[in-house]
């Protein structure tokens, strides 16, 4: 039974899409068949993260309007086959996006994938609106910090109300997502810390992400982090939180950097 | 000197942590009163109802009763916050007055 995902978070710039790419890198590489699809408009990225984008040809706007198959418009990741990439169009127009047209792209995804995970474009209008409308489960992507945590809460109650399950009387199963996590910052109270964040949304914590180099550094070279340094802080957290979207009941930890004195002192210099 | 200062300053300002948890606990108890769709259809029936069943007893006004919806992960929280002022009550005592007359 195929799962839909939609990765939300109402603010831009939090880390949509790098969570997005990683999930569904960490996702694929269990063997799992899995399409990462950007519902982003015009102001397409994700194809650039997973590294695609010089290999674009049709996207979901082509699809949706009957000018290419979705299997033309699949873009295969080169790292792991059971990885695929919906790419979102850049140049054409977002009403495009009809309704229907998503939902028969949605239920022709379903037959062939485990899983489907939606890159939502930020805000809280129609393009999110329609990222989010098929999903089963939502990870809501949000960063230690007020005004994110404000549009995330938005976003939770859009997820209430507006989705094709809340309209059957459904709930989308919701998972809260810290990016960008300092826990020395935590500490010393200057950032709002994982507690306060779970509190006020009141939701289950799929997973903390440190901030940390390496997702620049993946992004760089357009590849998930998950892939890109699977041994590195951010990718082990993006790991453990996968393993809870797939419902393992693992208690939440928060990686950190381990390092060491020579480290500090003689900083390496960029890999 | 910034550094003396908070080297020898007794009282440590507050963590500024702990202000923005404040101000989203305050911001967003308003505005999930404002924009929960499902919700405020509830909450105003209840709101209706309830001034009914106060309006048999004292009187008083639609502003002092406020009610209030918190979402939470297990089960949410009702609130319901009533307001008596002295002219209610006095309004109450009178129509009680002409009963124990009785």
């Amino acid at each position: 039974m195929a799962k839909i995902v939609v990765v939300t978070s109402g603010k831009g710039g939090v880390g949509k899409t790098t969570t997005t790419a990683a999930l569904g890198a960490a996702l694929a590489r269990s063997g799992q068949n899995v399409a990462v699809v950007d519902f982003d408009v015009g102001l397409r990225n994700l194809d650039l993260i997973m590294g695609v984008e010089r290999r674009v040809v049709f996207d979901l706007i082509n699809v949706i309007q009957g000018e290419a198959t979705l299997h033309q418009a699949l873009i295969r990741d080169k790292r792991c086959d059971t990885l695929s990439i919906l790419p979102a169009s850049q140049t054409r127009d977002k009403d495009a996006l009809t309704s229907e047209g998503i939902e028969r792209v949605m239920n022709e995804l379903r037959e062939r994938f485990d899983w489907i995970l939606c890159d939502s474009p930020a805000g809280i209008e129609r393009g999110a609106q329609l990222a989010m409308h098929h999903a089963d489960h939502a990870v809501i992507v949000t960063n230690p910090e007020v005004s994110s945590v404000r549009d995330s809460d938005r976003i939770i109650g859009m997820l209430d109300s507006q989705t094709a399950r809340a309209q059957k009387g459904e709930t989308v199963e919701k998972h809260l997502l810290l990016t960008r996590y300092d826990p020395s910052r935590a500490s010393r109270g200057e950032m709002l810390s994982v507690e306060d964040v779970v509190g006020i949304l009141s939701l289950p914590l799929l997973g903390v992400i440190p901030e940390s180099e390496d997702v620049l550094k993946a992004s760089n070279v357009g590849a998930p982090v998950t892939f890109a340094s699977p041994e590195s802080v951010p990718a082990l957290a993006y790991f453990e939180a996968v393993a809870r979207l797939e419902g393992k009941d693992i208690p939440v930890t928060i990686p950190t950097e381990k390092r060491g004195l020579f480290d500090r002192i003689f900083k390496k210099r960029g890999s | 000197m910034s550094f003396l200062d908070s080297f020898f300053s007794r009282k440590r300002p507050e963590a500024s942590s702990n202000v923005a948890r404040d101000r989203l606990q305050i911001l967003l108890a308003h505005e999930r009163q404002a924009q929960e769709g499902g919700d405020s259809t509830l909450l105003r029936t209840l709101h209706a109802e309830i001034l009914e069943v106060l309006a048999r007893h004292v009187s008083i006004d639609e502003d002092n009763v406020q009610i209030k919806m918190d979402r939470g992960q297990k089960c949410s929280k009702l609130e319901i916050d009533i307001q008596v002022p002295q002219s209610g009550l006095r309004a109450q005592v009178s129509t009680m007055t002409p009963n124990e007359d009785l």
